[in-house]
Protein backbone atom coordinates (compact mmCIF):
# COMPACT_ATOMS: atom_id res chain seq x y z
CA UNK A 1 0.00 0.00 0.00
CA UNK A 2 2.90 2.08 1.03
CA UNK A 3 4.72 1.48 -2.64
CA UNK A 4 1.43 2.11 -4.35
CA UNK A 5 1.57 5.69 -2.50
CA UNK A 6 5.35 6.14 -3.36
CA UNK A 7 4.93 4.86 -6.75
CA UNK A 8 2.34 7.77 -7.43
CA UNK A 9 4.54 9.99 -5.38
CA UNK A 10 7.45 9.19 -7.86
CA UNK A 11 5.34 9.09 -10.89
CA UNK A 12 4.11 12.99 -10.10
CA UNK A 13 7.39 14.03 -9.37
CA UNK A 14 8.77 13.08 -12.88
CA UNK A 15 5.98 14.24 -14.44
CA UNK A 16 6.10 18.00 -13.19
CA UNK A 17 9.74 18.08 -13.36
CA UNK A 18 9.31 16.47 -17.28
CA UNK A 19 6.15 19.05 -17.94
CA UNK A 20 8.31 21.93 -16.20
CA UNK A 21 11.53 21.09 -18.51
CA UNK A 22 9.36 20.89 -21.81
CA UNK A 23 7.92 24.09 -21.23
CA UNK A 24 11.06 25.78 -20.47
CA UNK A 25 13.06 24.37 -23.21
CA UNK A 26 9.96 25.53 -25.92
CA UNK A 27 9.76 29.11 -23.80
CA UNK A 28 13.58 29.27 -24.58
CA UNK A 29 13.08 28.48 -27.61
CA UNK A 30 14.97 25.47 -27.52
CA UNK A 31 14.11 23.72 -30.83
CA UNK A 32 15.19 26.78 -33.06
CA UNK A 33 19.00 25.75 -32.08
CA UNK A 34 18.24 22.23 -34.00
CA UNK A 35 17.35 24.56 -37.33
CA UNK A 36 19.58 26.39 -39.47
CA UNK A 37 18.15 29.58 -39.10
CA UNK A 38 20.80 32.61 -37.97
CA UNK A 39 18.30 34.23 -36.49
CA UNK A 40 18.29 31.19 -33.09
CA UNK A 41 22.14 32.34 -32.80
CA UNK A 42 20.99 35.96 -31.85
CA UNK A 43 18.40 34.40 -29.36
CA UNK A 44 19.96 35.64 -26.45
CA UNK A 45 20.93 38.66 -27.89
CA UNK A 46 24.95 38.09 -27.53
CA UNK A 47 25.43 37.85 -30.86
CA UNK A 48 23.24 40.78 -32.12
CA UNK A 49 25.72 42.70 -33.61
CA UNK A 50 27.63 39.67 -35.61
CA UNK A 51 24.04 38.66 -36.84
CA UNK A 52 22.85 42.58 -37.65
CA UNK A 53 26.52 43.16 -39.86
CA UNK A 54 26.09 39.56 -41.55
CA UNK A 55 22.80 40.45 -43.00
CA UNK A 56 24.53 43.45 -44.86
CA UNK A 57 28.51 40.93 -45.19
CA UNK A 58 29.30 39.64 -48.83
CA UNK A 59 28.27 36.36 -47.47
CA UNK A 60 24.77 36.64 -46.26
CA UNK A 61 23.40 35.35 -49.66
CA UNK A 62 25.70 32.08 -49.67
CA UNK A 63 26.54 31.21 -46.36
CA UNK A 64 24.47 31.21 -42.71
CA UNK A 65 26.28 30.71 -39.84
CA UNK A 66 26.00 27.17 -39.39
CA UNK A 67 27.82 26.96 -42.68
CA UNK A 68 30.48 28.44 -41.41
CA UNK A 69 31.07 27.89 -37.88
CA UNK A 70 29.70 24.23 -37.88
CA UNK A 71 30.95 21.35 -39.69
CA UNK A 72 29.28 19.89 -42.87
CA UNK A 73 28.91 16.53 -41.68
CA UNK A 74 25.78 15.39 -39.78
CA UNK A 75 27.56 13.72 -36.52
CA UNK A 76 30.51 16.69 -36.18
CA UNK A 77 27.93 19.41 -36.77
CA UNK A 78 25.68 18.08 -34.01
CA UNK A 79 28.76 17.70 -31.80
CA UNK A 80 29.78 21.00 -32.20
CA UNK A 81 26.60 22.50 -31.91
CA UNK A 82 25.90 20.32 -28.59
CA UNK A 83 29.34 21.71 -26.74
CA UNK A 84 29.49 25.18 -28.12
CA UNK A 85 25.27 25.28 -27.28
CA UNK A 86 26.25 24.38 -23.55
CA UNK A 87 29.12 26.39 -23.05
CA UNK A 88 27.49 29.47 -24.50
CA UNK A 89 24.01 28.46 -21.95
CA UNK A 90 25.78 28.05 -19.02
CA UNK A 91 28.04 31.09 -19.37
CA UNK A 92 25.06 33.53 -20.85
CA UNK A 93 22.93 31.54 -17.52
CA UNK A 94 26.13 32.35 -15.14
CA UNK A 95 26.90 35.91 -17.05
CA UNK A 96 30.38 35.38 -16.89
CA UNK A 97 32.58 35.95 -20.14
CA UNK A 98 35.07 38.05 -21.18
CA UNK A 99 34.03 40.90 -23.93
CA UNK A 100 34.58 41.23 -26.16
CA UNK A 101 33.39 37.58 -26.97
CA UNK A 102 36.05 35.58 -29.39
CA UNK A 103 36.01 32.65 -31.03
CA UNK A 104 38.35 29.73 -29.36
CA UNK A 105 41.11 28.01 -31.71
CA UNK A 106 39.22 25.23 -32.00
CA UNK A 107 36.44 27.04 -33.16
CA UNK A 108 38.70 28.95 -35.28
CA UNK A 109 40.28 25.84 -36.75
CA UNK A 110 36.71 24.75 -38.21
CA UNK A 111 35.62 27.77 -40.10
CA UNK A 112 38.91 27.71 -41.93
CA UNK A 113 37.95 24.21 -42.81
CA UNK A 114 34.72 25.53 -44.11
CA UNK A 115 36.55 28.85 -45.71
CA UNK A 116 38.63 26.24 -47.69
CA UNK A 117 35.74 23.72 -48.28
CA UNK A 118 34.10 26.41 -50.61
CA UNK A 119 37.00 28.58 -51.74
CA UNK A 120 39.45 25.23 -52.00
CA UNK A 121 40.32 25.87 -56.34
CA UNK A 122 40.89 29.58 -55.65
CA UNK A 123 43.55 28.85 -52.73
CA UNK A 124 44.55 25.34 -53.86
CA UNK A 125 47.87 26.65 -54.87
CA UNK A 126 48.56 28.90 -51.76
CA UNK A 127 47.30 25.70 -49.28
CA UNK A 128 49.36 23.43 -51.34
CA UNK A 129 52.89 22.84 -50.12
CA UNK A 130 52.68 24.72 -46.88
CA UNK A 131 53.85 22.94 -43.44
CA UNK A 132 50.95 21.38 -41.37
CA UNK A 133 49.69 23.90 -39.15
CA UNK A 134 51.50 26.69 -40.64
CA UNK A 135 48.82 27.44 -43.10
CA UNK A 136 47.22 30.73 -43.97
CA UNK A 137 44.59 31.66 -41.71
CA UNK A 138 42.11 33.00 -44.15
CA UNK A 139 40.79 35.58 -41.39
CA UNK A 140 43.87 37.47 -40.83
CA UNK A 141 43.30 39.32 -43.66
CA UNK A 142 39.76 38.59 -44.80
CA UNK A 143 38.01 39.29 -41.26
CA UNK A 144 34.87 41.26 -42.37
CA UNK A 145 34.21 38.85 -45.06
CA UNK A 146 31.13 36.75 -42.49
CA UNK A 147 30.50 39.79 -40.56
CA UNK A 148 31.48 42.91 -38.35
CA UNK A 149 31.42 44.51 -35.97
CA UNK A 150 33.50 46.76 -36.67
CA UNK A 151 32.00 50.08 -35.21
CA UNK B 1 9.56 -7.02 -10.17
CA UNK B 2 9.17 -4.96 -6.89
CA UNK B 3 10.92 -1.81 -6.99
CA UNK B 4 12.25 -1.12 -3.20
CA UNK B 5 10.86 1.73 -1.11
CA UNK B 6 14.26 3.88 -1.00
CA UNK B 7 14.24 3.63 -5.08
CA UNK B 8 10.90 5.52 -5.35
CA UNK B 9 12.19 7.79 -2.41
CA UNK B 10 14.85 8.59 -4.52
CA UNK B 11 13.43 9.01 -7.50
CA UNK B 12 11.04 11.76 -6.08
CA UNK B 13 13.58 13.33 -4.31
CA UNK B 14 15.53 13.36 -7.41
CA UNK B 15 12.63 14.43 -9.71
CA UNK B 16 11.90 17.75 -6.88
CA UNK B 17 15.71 18.51 -7.18
CA UNK B 18 16.15 18.46 -10.83
CA UNK B 19 12.72 20.46 -10.67
CA UNK B 20 13.71 23.19 -8.81
CA UNK B 21 16.89 23.79 -11.10
CA UNK B 22 15.18 23.83 -13.95
CA UNK B 23 12.93 26.19 -12.43
CA UNK B 24 15.62 28.46 -11.91
CA UNK B 25 16.57 28.08 -15.58
CA UNK B 26 13.39 29.13 -16.47
CA UNK B 27 13.26 32.47 -13.99
CA UNK B 28 16.60 33.14 -15.31
CA UNK B 29 15.50 32.85 -18.95
CA UNK B 30 12.23 34.91 -18.12
CA UNK B 31 14.38 37.79 -16.56
CA UNK B 32 16.48 37.93 -19.41
CA UNK B 33 13.69 38.08 -22.01
CA UNK B 34 12.18 40.94 -20.33
CA UNK B 35 15.11 42.61 -19.72
CA UNK B 36 15.39 42.53 -23.04
CA UNK B 37 12.00 44.24 -23.58
CA UNK B 38 12.25 47.40 -21.71
CA UNK B 39 15.66 48.99 -21.31
CA UNK B 40 14.39 51.79 -18.60
CA UNK B 41 11.30 52.96 -16.33
CA UNK B 42 10.61 56.13 -16.02
CA UNK B 43 10.01 56.94 -12.10
CA UNK B 44 10.54 60.86 -12.20
CA UNK B 45 10.34 63.01 -14.43
CA UNK B 46 13.33 64.78 -15.86
CA UNK B 47 13.22 68.41 -17.16
CA UNK B 48 16.08 70.75 -17.93
CA UNK B 49 15.97 71.64 -14.66
CA UNK B 50 17.12 68.60 -13.18
CA UNK B 51 20.45 68.77 -12.74
CA UNK B 52 20.98 66.46 -9.41
CA UNK B 53 22.27 63.35 -11.33
CA UNK B 54 20.77 61.33 -8.55
CA UNK B 55 17.30 62.48 -9.66
CA UNK B 56 18.55 60.52 -13.28
CA UNK B 57 19.96 57.47 -11.58
CA UNK B 58 16.08 56.60 -10.44
CA UNK B 59 15.48 56.54 -14.17
CA UNK B 60 18.76 54.99 -15.25
CA UNK B 61 20.21 53.06 -12.24
CA UNK B 62 23.20 50.96 -14.18
CA UNK B 63 24.61 54.90 -16.30
CA UNK B 64 23.74 56.38 -12.71
CA UNK B 65 26.48 53.59 -11.34
CA UNK B 66 29.01 54.27 -13.54
CA UNK B 67 29.18 57.94 -13.29
CA UNK B 68 29.04 57.69 -9.67
CA UNK B 69 32.11 55.45 -10.15
CA UNK B 70 34.31 58.33 -12.14
CA UNK B 71 35.66 58.88 -8.84
CA UNK B 72 38.19 56.33 -8.62
CA UNK B 73 42.12 57.29 -8.08
CA UNK B 74 43.34 54.07 -10.40
CA UNK B 75 46.86 55.55 -11.94
CA UNK B 76 47.61 54.43 -15.84
CA UNK B 77 51.48 54.75 -16.26
CA UNK B 78 51.49 58.64 -17.51
CA UNK B 79 47.62 60.05 -15.68
CA UNK B 80 45.33 59.57 -12.65
CA UNK B 81 42.80 61.31 -10.49
CA UNK B 82 44.89 61.74 -7.40
CA UNK B 83 44.83 65.54 -5.64
CA UNK B 84 48.59 65.36 -5.82
CA UNK B 85 50.44 68.79 -7.61
CA UNK B 86 51.82 68.61 -10.60
CA UNK B 87 54.33 71.23 -10.00
CA UNK B 88 56.28 68.84 -6.98
CA UNK B 89 56.75 66.25 -9.71
CA UNK B 90 58.35 68.31 -12.31
CA UNK B 91 59.87 71.66 -10.87
CA UNK B 92 60.64 72.71 -14.56
CA UNK B 93 56.85 73.44 -14.49
CA UNK B 94 57.59 76.30 -11.69
CA UNK B 95 59.76 77.87 -14.34
CA UNK B 96 57.90 77.64 -17.72
CA UNK B 97 54.36 78.81 -15.74
CA UNK B 98 56.44 81.32 -13.57
CA UNK B 99 54.24 84.70 -13.10
CA UNK B 100 50.94 82.14 -14.13
CA UNK B 101 48.10 81.00 -11.60
CA UNK B 102 49.40 77.64 -12.85
CA UNK B 103 52.85 77.79 -10.59
CA UNK B 104 50.90 78.25 -7.38
CA UNK B 105 48.64 74.59 -8.37
CA UNK B 106 48.74 72.73 -11.15
CA UNK B 107 47.08 69.36 -9.83
CA UNK B 108 46.14 65.98 -11.58
CA UNK B 109 42.53 66.27 -13.09
CA UNK B 110 39.98 64.19 -11.35
CA UNK B 111 36.37 63.14 -12.78
CA UNK B 112 33.46 64.94 -13.72
CA UNK B 113 31.59 64.24 -10.01
CA UNK B 114 34.84 65.91 -8.36
CA UNK B 115 34.65 69.28 -11.19
CA UNK B 116 33.29 71.51 -8.83
CA UNK B 117 34.42 70.58 -5.60
CA UNK B 118 38.18 70.85 -7.43
CA UNK B 119 37.68 73.77 -8.57
CA UNK B 120 36.78 75.55 -5.11
CA UNK B 121 39.81 73.87 -3.59
CA UNK B 122 42.49 74.36 -5.81
CA UNK B 123 44.87 77.69 -5.26
CA UNK B 124 44.38 79.64 -8.07
CA UNK B 125 40.88 80.51 -7.21
CA UNK B 126 41.68 80.52 -3.38
CA UNK B 127 44.52 83.15 -3.65
CA UNK B 128 43.95 84.87 -7.32
CA UNK B 129 40.36 86.46 -8.55
CA UNK B 130 38.60 84.02 -10.92
CA UNK B 131 35.81 84.81 -12.75
CA UNK B 132 32.07 83.45 -13.02
CA UNK B 133 33.64 81.71 -16.14
CA UNK B 134 34.93 78.87 -14.64
CA UNK B 135 31.45 77.59 -14.08
CA UNK B 136 30.58 76.81 -17.94
CA UNK B 137 32.46 73.61 -17.96
CA UNK B 138 32.96 72.97 -13.76
CA UNK B 139 29.44 72.92 -13.19
CA UNK B 140 25.70 72.06 -14.32
CA UNK B 141 25.42 75.45 -15.26
CA UNK B 142 22.24 75.58 -17.89
CA UNK B 143 19.78 76.38 -15.18
CA UNK B 144 21.44 79.71 -14.05
CA UNK B 145 22.60 80.97 -17.26
CA UNK B 146 18.81 80.47 -18.49
CA UNK B 147 17.69 82.56 -15.52
CA UNK B 148 20.40 84.93 -15.92
CA UNK B 149 19.46 85.86 -19.26
CA UNK B 150 15.48 85.13 -19.14
CA UNK B 151 15.61 82.21 -21.59
CA UNK B 152 18.70 83.45 -23.63
CA UNK B 153 21.55 81.09 -22.77
CA UNK B 154 23.90 83.37 -24.71
CA UNK B 155 23.12 86.42 -22.77
CA UNK B 156 22.99 84.47 -19.07
CA UNK B 157 26.32 83.04 -20.17
CA UNK B 158 27.85 86.38 -20.71
CA UNK B 159 26.42 87.36 -17.43
CA UNK B 160 27.63 84.65 -15.18
CA UNK B 161 30.76 84.75 -16.94
CA UNK B 162 31.56 88.34 -16.10
CA UNK B 163 30.50 87.90 -12.60
CA UNK B 164 33.21 87.36 -9.51
CA UNK B 165 34.20 83.48 -9.54
CA UNK B 166 32.31 83.44 -5.56
CA UNK B 167 28.99 85.36 -7.22
CA UNK B 168 28.39 82.53 -9.88
CA UNK B 169 29.18 80.04 -7.34
CA UNK B 170 25.75 80.47 -5.73
CA UNK B 171 23.55 79.87 -9.14
CA UNK B 172 24.87 76.67 -9.35
CA UNK B 173 24.90 73.53 -7.42
CA UNK B 174 26.10 70.20 -9.01
CA UNK B 175 29.62 69.36 -11.50
CA UNK B 176 29.20 68.27 -14.69
CA UNK B 177 26.06 65.38 -15.03
CA UNK B 178 23.83 64.11 -17.04
CA UNK B 179 21.72 67.24 -18.60
CA UNK B 180 25.13 68.60 -19.73
CA UNK B 181 25.14 65.73 -22.31
CA UNK B 182 21.53 64.71 -22.51
CA UNK B 183 18.27 65.64 -23.75
CA UNK B 184 16.30 64.86 -20.59
CA UNK B 185 12.91 64.45 -23.04
CA UNK B 186 14.83 61.61 -25.00
CA UNK B 187 18.09 60.95 -23.73
CA UNK B 188 19.15 61.73 -27.20
CA UNK B 189 23.15 63.44 -26.75
CA UNK B 190 23.16 66.83 -27.18
CA UNK B 191 25.66 70.36 -27.00
CA UNK B 192 24.36 72.52 -24.19
CA UNK B 193 27.47 74.68 -23.78
CA UNK B 194 27.19 78.76 -25.52
CA UNK B 195 31.08 78.55 -26.08
CA UNK B 196 31.12 75.28 -28.01
CA UNK B 197 28.54 76.51 -30.25
CA UNK B 198 30.35 79.86 -30.57
CA UNK B 199 33.41 78.04 -31.14
CA UNK B 200 32.54 75.40 -32.95
CA UNK B 201 30.14 77.76 -35.52
CA UNK B 202 33.52 79.43 -36.20
CA UNK B 203 35.80 76.42 -36.95
CA UNK B 204 32.90 75.42 -39.78
CA UNK B 205 32.61 78.63 -41.36
CA UNK B 206 36.00 78.78 -41.48
CA UNK B 207 35.80 75.33 -43.38
CA UNK B 208 33.30 77.12 -45.46
CA UNK B 209 29.89 75.62 -43.66
CA UNK B 210 27.47 78.82 -42.75
CA UNK B 211 25.51 78.54 -39.67
CA UNK B 212 26.74 75.60 -38.26
CA UNK B 213 24.51 73.25 -35.55
CA UNK B 214 25.96 70.49 -33.66
CA UNK B 215 22.38 69.50 -32.34
CA UNK B 216 20.38 69.51 -35.85
CA UNK B 217 23.32 68.79 -37.92
CA UNK B 218 25.81 66.30 -36.69
CA UNK B 219 25.63 62.93 -37.06
CA UNK B 220 25.32 60.63 -33.73
CA UNK B 221 28.54 59.02 -34.02
CA UNK B 222 29.72 62.89 -34.82
CA UNK B 223 27.98 63.88 -31.21
CA UNK B 224 29.93 60.96 -29.40
CA UNK B 225 32.45 63.47 -29.74
CA UNK B 226 31.42 66.59 -29.73
CA UNK B 227 29.23 66.19 -26.15
CA UNK B 228 32.75 65.53 -25.00
CA UNK B 229 34.53 68.34 -27.35
CA UNK B 230 32.05 70.94 -25.05
CA UNK B 231 35.12 70.88 -22.50
CA UNK B 232 37.74 68.85 -23.42
CA UNK B 233 39.65 71.83 -25.50
CA UNK B 234 41.77 74.85 -25.49
CA UNK B 235 39.90 78.18 -24.22
CA UNK B 236 40.33 81.19 -23.33
CA UNK B 237 38.72 84.54 -21.72
CA UNK B 238 38.54 86.65 -23.86
CA UNK B 239 38.22 90.59 -23.10
CA UNK B 240 37.48 92.33 -19.87
CA UNK B 241 33.78 90.85 -19.48
CA UNK B 242 35.94 87.08 -19.39
CA UNK B 243 34.12 84.99 -22.13
CA UNK B 244 35.11 81.53 -22.45
CA UNK B 245 36.57 81.38 -25.71
CA UNK B 246 37.41 78.44 -28.47
CA UNK B 247 40.15 79.78 -30.28
CA UNK B 248 39.11 77.70 -33.68
CA UNK B 249 38.30 80.34 -36.45
CA UNK B 250 41.32 79.15 -38.10
CA UNK B 251 41.21 75.67 -37.29
CA UNK B 252 41.88 73.21 -34.94
CA UNK B 253 45.78 72.37 -35.37
CA UNK B 254 48.42 74.30 -32.86
CA UNK B 255 49.91 76.86 -35.77
CA UNK B 256 46.43 77.60 -36.75
CA UNK B 257 45.17 78.83 -32.79
CA UNK B 258 48.37 80.43 -32.80
CA UNK B 259 47.61 82.49 -35.58
CA UNK B 260 44.15 83.49 -33.96
CA UNK B 261 45.40 84.24 -31.02
CA UNK B 262 48.40 85.72 -33.04
CA UNK B 263 45.72 87.66 -34.60
CA UNK B 264 43.64 89.15 -31.65
CA UNK B 265 46.39 90.13 -30.11
CA UNK B 266 46.16 87.69 -26.88
CA UNK B 267 48.31 86.49 -23.94
CA UNK B 268 47.35 85.35 -20.79
CA UNK B 269 50.16 86.32 -18.73
CA UNK B 270 53.51 87.66 -19.18
CA UNK B 271 56.13 85.82 -17.89
CA UNK B 272 57.92 86.75 -14.65
CA UNK B 273 61.07 85.83 -15.51
CA UNK B 274 61.36 86.71 -19.09
CA UNK B 275 58.55 89.63 -19.92
CA UNK B 276 57.48 87.62 -23.12
CA UNK B 277 53.60 87.54 -23.25
CA UNK B 278 52.81 84.04 -23.09
CA UNK B 279 49.59 81.55 -23.57
CA UNK B 280 48.98 78.82 -21.12
CA UNK B 281 47.24 75.90 -23.13
CA UNK B 282 44.46 74.14 -21.24
CA UNK B 283 43.91 70.95 -22.23
CA UNK B 284 43.09 70.81 -26.24
CA UNK B 285 42.05 66.83 -26.12
CA UNK B 286 39.71 67.60 -28.34
CA UNK B 287 41.83 69.50 -30.78
CA UNK B 288 44.57 67.07 -30.79
CA UNK B 289 42.49 64.08 -30.98
CA UNK B 290 41.14 65.60 -34.68
CA UNK B 291 44.78 65.37 -35.84
CA UNK B 292 44.70 61.28 -34.87
CA UNK B 293 44.28 58.00 -36.59
CA UNK B 294 40.90 57.02 -34.68
CA UNK B 295 39.70 60.74 -35.20
CA UNK B 296 40.36 59.80 -39.04
CA UNK B 297 38.82 56.27 -38.64
CA UNK B 298 35.56 57.61 -37.24
CA UNK B 299 36.23 56.31 -33.78
CA UNK B 300 34.34 58.62 -31.43
CA UNK B 301 35.77 59.80 -28.06
CA UNK B 302 33.16 57.14 -26.49
CA UNK B 303 33.88 54.64 -28.72
CA UNK B 304 37.30 54.41 -26.04
CA UNK B 305 35.80 55.83 -23.26
CA UNK B 306 33.09 55.00 -22.57
CA UNK B 307 32.72 51.43 -24.15
CA UNK B 308 29.12 49.53 -24.26
CA UNK B 309 29.50 46.78 -21.59
CA UNK B 310 26.88 44.42 -21.24
CA UNK B 311 24.47 44.39 -17.85
CA UNK B 312 22.11 41.20 -18.29
CA UNK B 313 20.70 41.04 -21.91
CA UNK B 314 20.91 45.10 -21.80
CA UNK B 315 24.23 46.96 -23.56
CA UNK B 316 24.64 49.80 -21.97
CA UNK B 317 27.67 52.49 -22.77
CA UNK B 318 29.76 52.68 -19.53
CA UNK B 319 29.44 56.02 -17.90
CA UNK B 320 32.24 55.15 -15.41
CA UNK B 321 34.53 57.50 -17.87
CA UNK B 322 38.17 56.67 -17.72
CA UNK B 323 41.20 56.17 -19.50
CA UNK B 324 41.07 53.29 -22.23
CA UNK B 325 44.17 51.44 -20.15
CA UNK B 326 41.95 50.53 -17.39
CA UNK B 327 39.81 48.85 -19.57
CA UNK B 328 41.63 47.45 -22.13
CA UNK B 329 39.25 44.68 -23.00
CA UNK B 330 36.28 46.69 -23.89
CA UNK B 331 38.13 49.97 -25.19
CA UNK B 332 40.14 48.59 -27.95
CA UNK B 333 39.50 44.55 -28.15
CA UNK B 334 36.26 45.22 -30.18
CA UNK B 335 38.13 46.41 -33.07
CA UNK B 336 41.47 45.42 -32.28
CA UNK B 337 42.03 41.79 -32.27
CA UNK B 338 44.82 41.40 -30.63
CA UNK B 339 45.94 40.41 -26.43
CA UNK B 340 44.90 42.89 -24.34
CA UNK B 341 48.84 42.87 -22.77
CA UNK B 342 49.65 43.69 -26.86
CA UNK B 343 47.68 46.87 -27.08
CA UNK B 344 48.68 48.14 -23.56
CA UNK B 345 52.38 47.66 -24.66
CA UNK B 346 51.20 49.82 -27.91
CA UNK B 347 50.07 52.32 -25.95
CA UNK B 348 52.31 52.85 -23.44
CA UNK B 349 55.20 52.68 -26.29
CA UNK B 350 53.72 55.56 -27.92
CA UNK B 351 53.24 57.41 -24.75
CA UNK B 352 57.20 56.86 -23.05
CA UNK B 353 58.38 57.84 -26.59
CA UNK B 354 55.81 61.31 -26.61
CA UNK B 355 57.59 61.64 -22.46
CA UNK B 356 60.95 61.46 -23.39
CA UNK B 357 60.41 64.44 -26.50
CA UNK B 358 58.78 65.89 -23.96
CA UNK B 359 61.05 66.12 -21.48
CA UNK B 360 63.73 67.11 -23.93
CA UNK B 361 61.58 69.98 -25.17
CA UNK B 362 60.85 71.39 -21.44
CA UNK B 363 64.47 71.23 -20.98
CA UNK B 364 65.35 73.55 -24.37
CA UNK B 365 62.23 75.98 -22.91
CA UNK B 366 64.17 76.26 -19.29
CA UNK B 367 67.92 76.89 -21.50
CA UNK B 368 66.18 79.43 -23.52
CA UNK B 369 64.53 81.02 -20.42
CA UNK B 370 67.44 81.23 -18.62
CA UNK B 371 68.86 82.81 -21.57
CA UNK B 372 66.75 85.35 -21.79
CA UNK B 373 67.42 85.83 -18.05
CA UNK B 374 70.73 86.49 -18.78
CA UNK B 375 71.41 88.09 -21.85
CA UNK B 376 74.48 87.90 -23.45
CA UNK B 377 77.64 88.92 -22.27
CA UNK B 378 77.62 92.16 -24.02
CA UNK B 379 73.83 93.00 -23.30
CA UNK B 380 71.40 92.12 -25.95
CA UNK B 381 69.85 94.52 -28.22
CA UNK B 382 66.27 94.98 -27.42
CA UNK B 383 65.64 93.79 -30.70
CA UNK B 384 67.09 90.31 -29.96
CA UNK B 385 65.40 90.38 -26.78
CA UNK B 386 61.89 90.51 -28.57
CA UNK B 387 62.67 87.91 -30.84
CA UNK B 388 63.83 85.76 -28.47
CA UNK B 389 60.50 86.29 -26.23
CA UNK B 390 58.51 85.53 -29.51
CA UNK B 391 59.95 82.24 -29.91
CA UNK B 392 59.51 81.70 -26.46
CA UNK B 393 56.09 82.28 -26.74
CA UNK B 394 56.08 79.62 -29.71
CA UNK B 395 58.09 77.36 -28.11
CA UNK B 396 55.89 77.74 -24.93
CA UNK B 397 52.29 77.15 -26.66
CA UNK B 398 53.69 73.82 -28.49
CA UNK B 399 55.48 72.32 -24.91
CA UNK B 400 52.18 73.27 -23.60
CA UNK B 401 49.56 72.07 -25.94
CA UNK B 402 51.10 68.32 -25.93
CA UNK B 403 51.99 68.85 -21.38
CA UNK B 404 48.31 70.11 -20.95
CA UNK B 405 46.66 67.22 -23.52
CA UNK B 406 45.44 64.38 -21.72
CA UNK B 407 47.00 61.24 -23.57
CA UNK B 408 50.61 62.21 -23.24
CA UNK B 409 50.07 61.77 -27.14
CA UNK B 410 48.42 58.81 -27.72
CA UNK B 411 45.56 61.17 -29.09
CA UNK B 412 47.62 61.78 -31.97
CA UNK B 413 51.26 60.43 -31.74
CA UNK B 414 52.57 61.95 -35.13
CA UNK B 415 51.17 65.39 -34.33
CA UNK B 416 52.40 65.17 -30.91
CA UNK B 417 55.82 64.49 -31.93
CA UNK B 418 55.64 67.34 -34.93
CA UNK B 419 54.65 69.61 -32.21
CA UNK B 420 57.39 68.74 -29.60
CA UNK B 421 59.77 68.52 -32.34
CA UNK B 422 58.92 72.61 -33.44
CA UNK B 423 59.33 73.57 -30.10
CA UNK B 424 62.66 72.36 -29.51
CA UNK B 425 63.36 73.97 -32.69
CA UNK B 426 61.89 77.52 -31.69
CA UNK B 427 63.06 77.05 -28.08
CA UNK B 428 67.10 76.71 -29.56
CA UNK B 429 66.86 79.30 -32.60
CA UNK B 430 65.65 81.77 -29.15
CA UNK B 431 68.72 80.98 -27.92
CA UNK B 432 70.76 81.35 -30.99
CA UNK B 433 68.91 84.96 -31.75
CA UNK B 434 70.52 86.00 -28.78
CA UNK B 435 73.83 85.09 -29.28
Amino acid sequence: MILGRLHLLAGLAIGVMGGLSLFTFIYAQGFSYFSNDPAACANCHIMREQFDSWLKSSHHARAACNDCHTPHSLIPKYWTKAENGWNHSVKFTLQNFPEPIRIRPVNARKLRENCIACHLELTGDILHGATPGQQADCLHCHSGVGHGPRR
Amino acid sequence: MRTSRWTLIGASAAAALATFLVTMLLINVSDRKREALRTHFDLVTLTEDTVDPAEWGKNFPRQYDGYRRAVDTERTRYGGSEAFNRLDLDPRLKRIFAGHPFSLDYREERGHAYSLSDQDETERVKQRKQPGSCLHCHSSVMPAYRAQGGGDIFKGFELVSAMPFAEGRKLVSQPVSCVDCHDPANMQLRITRPAFLLGFRAYKLGQGVKDYDPNTMATRQEMRSLVCAQCHVEYYFAGDRRIVTYPWSKGLKVEEIESYYEEAGFSDWTHAETGAGVIKVQHPEFELWSQGIHARSGVACADCHMPYMREGALKVSDHHVRSPLLNIERACLACHPFPAAEMRARAELIQDRTARLLSRAEDALVDLINAIQRGQPGGSSSAQLAAARKLQRQAQLRVDFVNAENSMGFHAPQEAARILGEAIDFARQGQLALR
